[in-house]
């Protein structure tokens, strides 16, 4: 399985599929976060990997100057 | 990077948005090496990842952090002033620093509690100061311009709002430049081309800290909503965002938003709701308002 961390929500999926399409199982917009494996960023199409934990970085802001 | 239709990898890609950043500044005019520039930083992607930029494209260009007084239970202020702070100095950089709370007393949500501005919704209150704010040291500061980290989304999502309205006097004034006038610095977004998610890409890849905590206030925000609505139309057409930009944009120059006519003088101004400007008496920052502008009116209502 997958870890993917949003904050403080955690979400688990099967290993196997690309960085896209593990958001998309999830729900998560790939507009909406960058997916993050020990500090590194991955790019939508990489495979993740049975036991990968990914943080996930949110992307939108609202406090605007 | 679908919308560009180009793949970069980690060491092309910030160096793209160095350059793709310089292109911006050239095209539009925003400023020149010669030109002081002050940065507005809260602590976000954004307003660091645009000071990282200019820093390395060598531009004179001091930070500006505004204490806000924002607690929610996160310590939010304290955190983007500690990691605006340590941006700065892990570069040599000037961070200039302004309290509101040392300044006038209040802080924003206490501001947005006791002042018919915020009827205890700090968004407002917090914008008319900080947009004061941060004129004021550019002017006292002697910059010839300030800039902000607005970036592509940020400038669809208003765009979007003011369309849903047609609020044309701000259309009118939003873009990558607004020039000059009586009391008020030049202002320029640097990044308004780059999409949010490459923004915060580059932060990453950067190694830049920023705070990831959104504004506690936040939360439900117009602004968030239609951000999310406009990326769910981007993940079905790639490019629609920029398109909708760069197409208002071109729409402006094509003169499809048009000025009052000003007074016979020409030497008066008209700000977005039509109206004449004049100087505040209070502070000498223009207003379109008969007497004092709103953010005099609103520290004089405190005090």
């Amino acid at each position: 399985m997958v870890k993917l961390i949003l904050r403080k929500e955690e979400f688990e999926v099967k290993a196997g599929m690309t960085v896209q399409h593990t958001l998309e199982k999830v729900g998560l917009d790939s507009h909406s976060v960058l997916a993050t494996l020990q500090g590194e960023l991955l790019t939508d199409d990489e495979i993740l990997h049975e036991g990968d934990v990914i943080k996930l970085v949110p992307v939108i802001s609202g406090g605007r100057l | 990077m679908r919308q560009h239709k180009l793949a970069l990898c980690k060491t092309h890609f910030p160096q793209w948005i160095v350059d793709q950043t310089q292109r911006f500044v050239e095209k539009y005019q925003m400023f020149t090496p010669q030109e002081r520039v002050l940065v507005a930083v809260s602590g976000g992607k954004d307003s660091l990842s645009l000071w990282d930029i200019l820093w390395q494209l060598g531009y004179q260009a001091d930070g500006l952090y505004i204490g806000l007084g924002i607690e929610g239970g996160i310590g939010y202020s304290d955190e983007s002033q500690r990691l605006s702070e340590q941006f700065a100095h892990e570069r040599g950089l000037r961070l200039v620093t302004v309290d509101v709370e040392g300044e006038y007393g209040r802080t924003i949500p206490e501001l947005a509690l006791q002042t018919y501005r915020g009827k205890g919704k700090p968004c407002s209150v917090c914008g008319l100061s900080k947009r004061h704010i941060m004129n004021r040291a550019a002017v006292q500061g002697g910059y010839d311009v300030l800039v902000t980290g607005h970036n592509l989304d940020d400038e669809a999502a208003v765009l979007f709002g003011n369309t849903l309205t047609w609020i044309t006097g701000y259309m009118l004034r939003q873009g990558p430049v607004l020039a000059a006038r009586a009391g008020m610095v030049r202002k320029a977004k640097p990044l308004c081309r780059f999409y949010e998610r490459e923004m915060a890409a580059y932060a990453l890849v950067r190694g830049i800290e920023y705070i990831y905590d959104e504004c506690p206030h936040a939360v439900g925000s117009k602004t968030i909503y239609y951000k999310e609505l406009l990326n769910r139309l981007e993940a079905d057409r790639p490019g629609a965002k920029q398109s909708f930009y760069l197409s208002f944009l071109q729409a402006k120059e094509n003169g499809f938003f048009r000025t009052p006519d000003p007074e016979q003088d020409g030497s008066q101004e008209i700000g977005a709701d039509g109206k004449l400007l004049h100087p505040c008496p209070i502070c000498g920052q223009p207003t379109s308002s008969g007497g004092e502008c709103a953010f005099c009116r609103m520290v004089a209502e405190i005090r």
